[in-house]
């Protein structure tokens, strides 16, 4: 069977959630092998393996993790010429469509970006993509080369199938090329939350919210549930809320299990960055706004009386 | 320093977008275009960088239907120098690997130092037009970019992923895209709309670039759309009016959807 090469996240002893994702559906094409640029940790490995990943191919070399995108490119170009691959997964995180992209340039392959399913049919790579803003659902295929394919996080269910795969080094070769230099490096988000694309819980707010400091009733809800928090735009250009947790189409796609809107009115560019949720909940005071034509349950009322009291009843239920 | 800016008409955000039927490529004719949002924060950096440093000059560069001149005069108003619209009947259904061969040719062409795009489109949101061309044309990719400064030959642009800021350096020429955080654009001035009317404004097809008709369009692409549908509307759907309990209410309701 061909194998599926998977680019790996990682910190230190975890593994990115969306990296068993893209494991788990790496296992319909072929043979799952895990890519991890480092030095991975034993409990790396065996997560890893406990997803299905037949080898772990490690590039333990400072030019691959300094140099931006090129290094990563040069290194799965050398693996899908020198091993029968059938196809390479990525997260749809900016960086990696990056590495997507130039990767298919340099093997003339095609490039499917944001997949949200990954399928094998009559031996042919099909991925369904939402597009338009989720308006849009789409079934696309490489017709040439060894298909490159960004899957959005919790596109899929991970799901264990143990193996315990060898771990083998990735030979990495100095491409004598000119490349970006990364001097320096400081990790986002230290704290407790998850990150905001992978989290299956999001809890956004937007202008309805009022003010910076009442964030904190947002952020509170979406620890209620475990969740990450957004905001709308019109909360990141009054400097609520960081830009980076802007949700929409100049912000960040999300696809969570559960999106809670709290006074956002749900302008179509808003809409474009979590209209995939699987569930959407609306709690906003204007009966009119268009948020309430995608709420699977909407909340005609002040955001200000009804989350402190959701977030007491999640408490009370919780025990 | 020369800097080459890529600017792309898209789909109004407002209108709605559809795929043509007959061929599954974005119905342009079925929306208003416009230059994209993000593409103008890369023309707003590039005309920062040209304010500090002397004798620089901006180009803006389109690849897209006739009606795309229409993005690129925009740019001019902003105050860029020079427009090159590449424009050729092939290109129609051009994936992103034959546009960034493409625009590495024109690019190539008109000589740059910096080469600035938008981190993303609109329309494709595909994010990865700078790799693309990065690649292509053997420069570094310092992509991503909160921040840009130029210092004699060398580049330092402030990189944010998804998991890290970083501080990037690279030798010019290069690739940089630009991340909406970055400025905020400028409208163009009335003067500046004026002045756009006599800025040089050249159109480039295939033949002049030497690209065989065959390596674009719709026939060259390596992917191919396969079907698509509109999403079905979502199900049952429930609205409330808050009459004191409807917290307790979502609650219920999360509890009912197992989310609690
Ligand atoms: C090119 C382009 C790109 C864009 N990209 C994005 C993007 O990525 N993400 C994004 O979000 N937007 C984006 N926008 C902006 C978008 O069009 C909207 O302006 C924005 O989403 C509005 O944010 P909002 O819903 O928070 O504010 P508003 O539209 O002002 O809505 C606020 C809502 O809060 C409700 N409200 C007020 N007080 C309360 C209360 N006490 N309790 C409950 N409800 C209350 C109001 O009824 C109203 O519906 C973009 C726009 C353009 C042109
Ligand atoms: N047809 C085009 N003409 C000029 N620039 C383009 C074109 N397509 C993409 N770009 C540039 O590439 C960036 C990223 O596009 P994409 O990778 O398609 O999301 C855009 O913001 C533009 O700067």
């Amino acid at each position: 069977m061909p194998e599926v090469l998977v680019l790996i996240e990682h910190a230190d002893d975890t593994v990115a959630k969306v990296s068993l994702e893209l494991l788990t559906l790496a296992r319909r094409l072929g043979t799952p092998v895990a890519v991890v640029v480092g030095a991975p940790s034993p409990s790396v490995v065996e997560k890893l393996g406990g997803y299905g990943a037949s080898v772990v191919l490690s590039a333990d070399d400072e030019r691959v993790a300094s140099s931006v995108t090129a290094g990563v490119v040069g290194l799965l170009a050398s693996l899908v010429s020198s091993r029968d691959v059938a196809a390479v997964l990525l997260p749809s995180t900016p960086e990696a469509k990056e590495i997507a992209g130039r990767l298919a340039v340099r093997l003339d392959a095609g490039v499917l970006t944001d997949a949200v399913d990954v399928t094998s049919s009559d031996g042919q790579v099909v991925v369904e993509q939402s597009v338009f803003g989720g308006s849009t659902v789409v079934h696309a295929t490489a017709t040439r080369g060894a298909p490159v394919i960004t899957v959005r996080p919790n596109s899929v269910t991970p799901e264990e199938s143990p193996t315990s795969p060898s771990v083998e080094t990735a030979p990495v070769a100095d491409d004598g090329g000119r490349h970006a230099k990364v001097v320096s490096r400081s990790p986002v988000r230290a704290g407790g939350r998850p990150g905001l694309t992978e989290a299956s819980v999001v809890v956004a707010g937007g202008r309805g919210v009022g003010a910076a400091e009442k964030f904190a009733l947002i952020e509170e809800l979406a620890d209620a549930l475990s969740g990450a928090v957004g905001a709308s735009r019109a909360a990141t250009d009054a400097g609520w809320y960081p830009h980076a947790a802007q949700v929409g189409q100049t912000g960040v796609t999300v696809a969570p299990q559960l999106y809670i809107a709290c006074g956002i009115s749900g302008a179509i560019q808003h809409r474009a960055g979590m209209q995939t949720a699987k569930t959407i909940v609306a709690i906003n005071k204007d009966a009119e706004a268009p948020i309430f034509e995608l709420a699977d349950f909407g909340v005609v009322g002040d955001l200000h009386t009804v989350v402190p009291q959701l977030i007491a009843e999640i408490h009370a239920r919780k025990g | 320093m020369k800097i080459v800016v890529c600017v792309k008409q898209v789909p109004d955000t407002w209108s709605e977008k559809r795929l043509d039927p007959a061929d599954q490529t974005l119905d342009r004719a079925a929306a208003d275009g416009v230059i994209d949002e993000l593409d103008t924060y890369a023309i707003e950096e590039a005309l920062r960088l040209k304010e500090s440093q002397d004798g620089s000059t901006v180009v803006v560069l389109a690849m897209g239907p006739a009606s795309a001149a229409e993005t690129l005069r925009k740019a001019l108003s902003m105050g860029a120098d020079e427009a090159v619209h590449v424009v050729d009947d092939a290109l129609h259904g051009s994936d992103a690997l034959a546009t960034s061969l493409v625009l590495a040719k024109a690019i190539e062409r008109i000589g740059y130092d910096l080469v600035l795009l938008g981190s993303e489109s609109t329309d494709a949101r595909m994010g990865v037009m700078a790799a693309m061309l990065a690649e292509r044309l053997g420069v570094p990719q310092a992509s991503l970019a909160s921040a840009v400064a130029v210092d004699g030959p060398t580049l330092r642009v402030t990189r944010v992923t998804s998991a890290a800021q970083e501080e990037v350096e690279a030798t010019l020429p290069a690739v940089v895209s630009v991340l909406e955080k970055i400025n905020e654009p400028r409208y163009p001035s009335f003067k500046g709309i004026m002045a756009a009317k006599s800025k040089p404004t050249s159109t480039l097809s295939l033949g002049d670039l030497s690209i065989d008709p065959s390596a674009v369009g719709l026939g060259a692409a390596a992917t191919k759309v396969l079907d698509s549908t509109a999403r079905p509307p979502r199900g049952e759907r429930t609205v409330i009016k808050d009459e004191g309990d409807a917290g307790a209410r979502v609650a219920d309701f999360l509890a009912s959807r197992k989310l609690l």
